[in-house]
């Protein structure tokens, strides 16, 4: 058994001790204020702690021992793809050549990574039946608005003023309302089908003259694949409107079917989802836009080209651009790596996985109905929405089911999203998961819907394991303590 | 087979068996045919790790990375000393291979770290609190912005030209989306001009940005600047600064700043060709509740145990969807701890030397460099680590004949200011040597 | 679940305490009780006008953000101040802790609202 580790850095602070190390300073050296006016400079010493370098390895090693990782075992969060990291992604992100590359140097001096840029944007065209990509969006959310601000430059470039509502499904990513409202659009939000699909009379009753575009996932929240989504395109094209596709759950369908095939005009890829970079406790991610020719005109700027040398440029000539969305041109780093799961997995690897992820999630719901109770029980794609328990009369809740599997070692599914279903509990195995590990998951899973019976008290004051057990979020919300005041 | 898909044929046809379908193709079925994709991705079939690994090195290798060259290119992006510890701990697989600390339990190390982190910056820039990060620098500025939009229930903001120029192109492209109003004070002798920003403030001002030190290196007067831009109601003073430069300089804190971003990159984090860097905010109490992005906070657990979960979650995505601050739903998790690791391994001393060291050999550089007299200061006024110089020579010219002796030049500030044609911004980190700057002035005097 | 006599009521769970051209407004003991326990009040400032159903307050919980609208048009006289340092005086006593103290703009407004007899009967007809 370890040592129960609770220490913060701050703590371990001495004076004089250091962790770090520079070289002499080799110019003369002048007194500060002699080089910069004394009214600039501060007078009080930096409130930072003074610890060794064994203190830092040590104290954060610790904390890393308090966490869960994809790497530490099955990770089922609906939603977030937490497919397995290969170590290959984060060797190739480490290269000289990528990771101490300065984003200003002459273009002479980055060809490679603008090479990896170009054909990392025709890979990500291909898989999505876009026309073009931009790379730059930081996270999905990034990207969302960043292709709803391209569908707002579309309209506005018409004279088309009066589209001034994005259309919304209830079942839908708090993040694309979200989204919505950032880009100045007014939101409607239309009711789904029981079974989680868009209600077609809905969309036709709300899509009009007004209607600057439709977000939709696809498949959507409830891991369901939308057979109307041919004919929610025309509904929302006929009325002048474009269609944005969220790309949060397109490991269900690489090599399957593409959302330009299905109608949509602007998409975004999270590619910490789909092409295994890692999630890093919260980021950073990556979320690429793509697009239709239609749109390529109004891409953050800038682009890379490829000229007929075979010399590849940063693109700024781009008019119509909506402009800069984020600081130089994305998130390289990350895009290194999902370029590197792309070339490993390959095409036959890509359709693999979307087989194989969906074939693992329909056998959990296979196994798991007669014990949980499951709203909408047809073929599901990447993902499986439970509404709690099946017997209802325990009182015990999502919330429980999700803090007792803690004590069995899982990370528990996403839990109260999507919002339609009552007590949700979504799981998302991936592809990267073994049938054994799935079996040991869903016995587990069995496991508590029998104690749920037999004991509901251990589930109510679950986790009993782990090393903290429902830290007070009330607590920390009415009297906020955000930082160490020591 | 493939090394990240671990079932066999044999796993496989079980799992069919159990859910009573006789092939893999019947899954896909609920895809109508029109648009079921019928051909291979034309991408190219998989590989192994070892020809992977040697396309991708012969990708690298096509460029010249600055740890082979002498880099004294900054304009927002540095390349500073990063302690081997940083990878040590980052590449901890129960770090990089977690996700959004939503399960506290299994999630301390994440939140912990976090909270580390918020005291550090906190501290460092002087303020009440801060977020668990942002993207980056450039759209923190915006992040800033328009949460002073919501504060103030106001819509025009007014953004220095000293501001880094990619800053202010993120701010107008979310400016222009939301009709919101961005007007831009000019710079004099390279430093916001404060009368002009006088004439600016009205009851109309959301907030007021400025950059410090700013982009052409220059130290400005974030003091009276603030005091101007809260003659107006309600008026958030931002201030966009290197947090390198904190360990000397007044913090934002104490000069009446109400809200603090920066660009994070310098705290440990590789040049990366751009990204992914961090973007950090702090504020003054009164923006609590306004923040955009996440924010951990400490608490007690069943037992009574000190320890830490994500909170106000309140303003977030996931609860006030189209009224949230912001649509932003993580950090920048990993460069948080990369960040954090940094800041306790330079700690106090070592964060103020690498500061020292940067404006020693700044200063020694300037001196240097301007003292022949074919390269003139732009401007004639303090700066911490950065600095601008004219000559009658192309900037272009400059920098290809620097890079033929492996020394990267500086920033072409004609390329976002048209009346700075062949000024060129050099940074000068800790890095640097006394030897390099030594030969980037003979490489510079031979120029012609 | 807690009706008080006296007071008026709106179907999205405020009440009205009227005190000559003046009123007392705050949430129902149904509202507190369905938005468990509240960690944050968002309050607006004194001489902000409102119409008639405008959003002038946001109340918080840990899971959730619910708009506080207005049930009669006004100005904002008074906020009370008590819940920024102790939000969870809602919980306690959602009568006793009223939000924010109008002037009345139209005293007819009130006759749209519910009594406290129609509230409950309007609560019953909710479950």
């Amino acid at each position: 058994m370890m040592k129960y580790y609770n220490k913060l850095i701050f703590e371990l602070s001495k004076p004089g001790r250091k962790a770090y190390s520079l070289p002499a300073l080799d110019v003369d050296e002048k007194p500060l204020n002699n080089l910069i006016p004394t009214e600039f400079l501060t007078d009080k010493e930096l409130n930072f702690p003074e610890v060794s370098e064994v203190d830092v390895i040590r104290h954060y090693t610790n904390l890393s021992n308090k966490n869960y990782g994809v790497d530490k075992g099955f990770y089922p969060l609906g939603s977030c793809t937490m497919k397995y990291n290969p170590k290959i992604n984060e060797a190739a992100a480490r290269y000289d050549g990528f990771a101490n590359l300065h984003p200003l140097q002459e273009e002479a001096c980055v060809q490679g990574a603008l090479q990896l840029m170009y054909e990392l944007e025709k890979s990500l065209c291909e898989i999505a039946g876009m026309d073009r990509f931009t790379l730059h969006p930081a996270a999905g959310a990034h990207g969302e608005i960043t292709g709803i601000m391209l569908i707002k430059a579309y309209h506005d470039k018409r004279g088309d003023f009066k589209r001034n509502k994005i259309i919304v499904p209830d079942s839908a990513h708090g993040t694309n309302p979200a989204t919505a409202a950032m880009a100045g659009y007014s939101i409607v939000e239309i009711k789904s089908y029981e079974n989680g699909l868009v209600d077609l009379e809905a969309l036709r009753e709300a899509a009009g003259e007004d209607t600057a575009g439709l977000m939709l996932t696809n498949p959507n929240t409830l891991g369901l694949y939308d057979r109307g989504v041919k004919e929610i395109a025309n509904i929302v094209h006929e009325a002048g409107g474009l269609l944005y596709y969220d790309g949060a759950n397109m490991n269900a369908i690489m090599g399957h079917a593409r959302p330009g095939d299905m109608g949509f005009d602007t998409v975004h890829y999270n590619l910490h989802k789909t092409f295994s970079t890692p999630h890093g406790g919260g980021g950073p991610g990556s979320g690429p836009v793509g697009c239709k020719e239609i749109l390529a005109e109004f891409l953050p700027v800038p682009l890379v080209g490829k000229r007929e040398d075979g010399t590849y440029f940063l693109d700024y000539d781009v008019p119509d651009s909506i402009g800069k969305v984020k600081d130089f041109y994305g998130h390289f780093g990350i895009l290194v790596r999902a370029y590197t799961y792309i070339l490993m997995m390959g095409n036959d690897g890509l359709k693999k996985a979307s087989e194989m992820a969906v074939l693992s999630t329909n056998y959990i719901k296979e196994k798991l109905k007669d014990y949980y109770h499951l709203p909408i029980d047809t073929l599901a794609k990447h993902e499986v929405v439970f509404g709690g328990l099946k017997d209802k009369s325990t009182g015990v809740t999502t919330l429980d089911i999700a803090k007792r599997l803690l004590d069995y070692g899982y990370h528990p599914p996403t839990v109260y999203f999507p919002l339609i279903i009552d007590q949700a509990l979504m799981i998302e195995p991936t592809e990267t998961e073994s049938k054994e590990t799935i079996d040991g998951f869903i016995d587990a899973m069995i496991a508590i819907a029998e104690e749920a019976k037999s004991n509901p008290e251990l589930l109510k004051t679950a986790p009993h394991n782990t090393i903290v057990r429902r830290p007070d979020e009330t607590k920390a919300a009415r009297n906020p303590v955000l930082k160490y005041e020591g | 087979m493939y090394p990240y898909i671990p079932n066999t044929p044999q796993d496989e046809q079980e799992m069919l068996q159990a859910i009573g379908l006789d092939s893999m193709d019947l899954l896909f079925e609920d895809i109508p045919k029109d648009v079921r994709l019928t051909r291979p991705l034309n991408i190219p079939p998989s590989k192994s790790e070892l020809e992977v690994s040697s396309y991708l090195k012969s990708l690298a290798d096509k460029n010249c990375s600055v740890s082979r060259m002498a880099c004294f290119l900054g304009a927002g992006a540095y390349d500073h000393y990063i302690p081997s510890v940083i990878d040590a701990i980052i590449s901890r697989s129960e770090f990089y291979t977690s996700y959004t600390p939503y399960q506290p339990e299994i999630s301390q190390g994440t939140l912990q770290y976090i909270f580390e982190y918020q005291t550090l910056i906190s501290n460092l820039t002087g303020m009440d609190l801060a977020n668990a990060s942002l993207y980056d620098g450039g759209t923190a500025v915006t992040e800033a912005a328009l949460m002073a939009c919501a504060y103030s229930r106001k819509g025009e903001i007014i953004v220095s030209a000293g501001v880094n120029p990619q800053a202010r192109r993120i701010l107008k492209t979310y400016a222009h989306a939301q009709n919101l109003k961005v007007v831009e004070v000019e710079t004099k002798e390279g430093v916001t001009d404060a009368e002009r920003l006088n004439e600016l403030i009205s009851d109309e001002t959301a907030a007021v940005i400025v950059q410090n030190p700013n982009f052409f290196g220059l130290l400005e007067d974030l003091k009276t600047l603030g005091e101007i831009a809260h003659k107006g109601k309600k008026v958030s003073m931002i201030a966009s600064v290197n947090p390198i430069s904190l360990a000397l300089l007044k913090k934002p804190g104490e000069l009446g700043v109400d809200v603090v971003v920066g660009e994070g990159q310098p705290l440990g984090i590789p040049l990366q060709f751009g990204g992914p860097y961090l973007g950090f905010m702090a504020v003054k109490k009164d923006y609590m509740r306004k923040l955009p992005g996440r924010i951990a906070g400490e608490t007690t657990d069943l037992d009574g145990k000190r320890s830490y979960v994500l909170t106000l979650s309140a303003r977030e995505q996931h609860i006030r969807r189209e009224k949230a601050t912001s649509n932003i739903c993580s950090n920048q998790g990993l460069n948080v701890l990369a960040a954090t690791v940094y800041m306790v391994t330079m700690g106090k001393e070592g964060l103020r030397e690498a500061a020292n060291q940067c404006v020693q050999k700044a200063h020694y550089a300037f001196n240097e460099l301007t003292e022949s007299g074919k390269y003139r200061p732009l401007f004639d006024k303090p700066f911490f680590m950065e600095f601008a110089l004219t000559s009658d020579v192309d900037a272009d010219k400059i920098n290809k004949a620097l890079l033929e002796e492996k020394i990267i030049g500086g920033y072409d500030l004609g390329r976002d200011y048209p009346q700075y044609k062949n000024a060129v911004l050099y940074a000068v980190t800790e890095k640097r040597t006394k030897e390099e700057i030594d030969k980037l002035r003979r490489v510079l005097e031979g120029v012609k | 679940m807690k009706v008080l006599e006296g007071l008026y009521y709106s179907k999205s769970h405020e009440w009205v305490k009227v005190d000559g051209e003046e009123a007392f407004i705050g949430i129902t003991d149904y509202a507190q009780e369905h938005m468990g326990d509240i960690v944050y009040v968002e309050l607006p400032e004194v001489d902000d006008e409102f119409e008639k159903e405008d959003s002038f307050a946001v109340v918080e919980s840990v899971k959730a953000a619910s708009d506080v609208y207005l049930p009669v048009s006004g100005i904002i006289l008074a906020v009370n101040q008590a819940l920024e340092d102790d939000p969870a005086i809602l919980n306690a006593d959602a009568y006793e802790n009223w939000i924010v103290k109008i002037a009345l703009n139209d005293k007819a407004e009130l006759d749209e609202l519910m009594t406290s007899e129609e509230y409950e009967k309007f609560l019953a007809e909710e479950a």
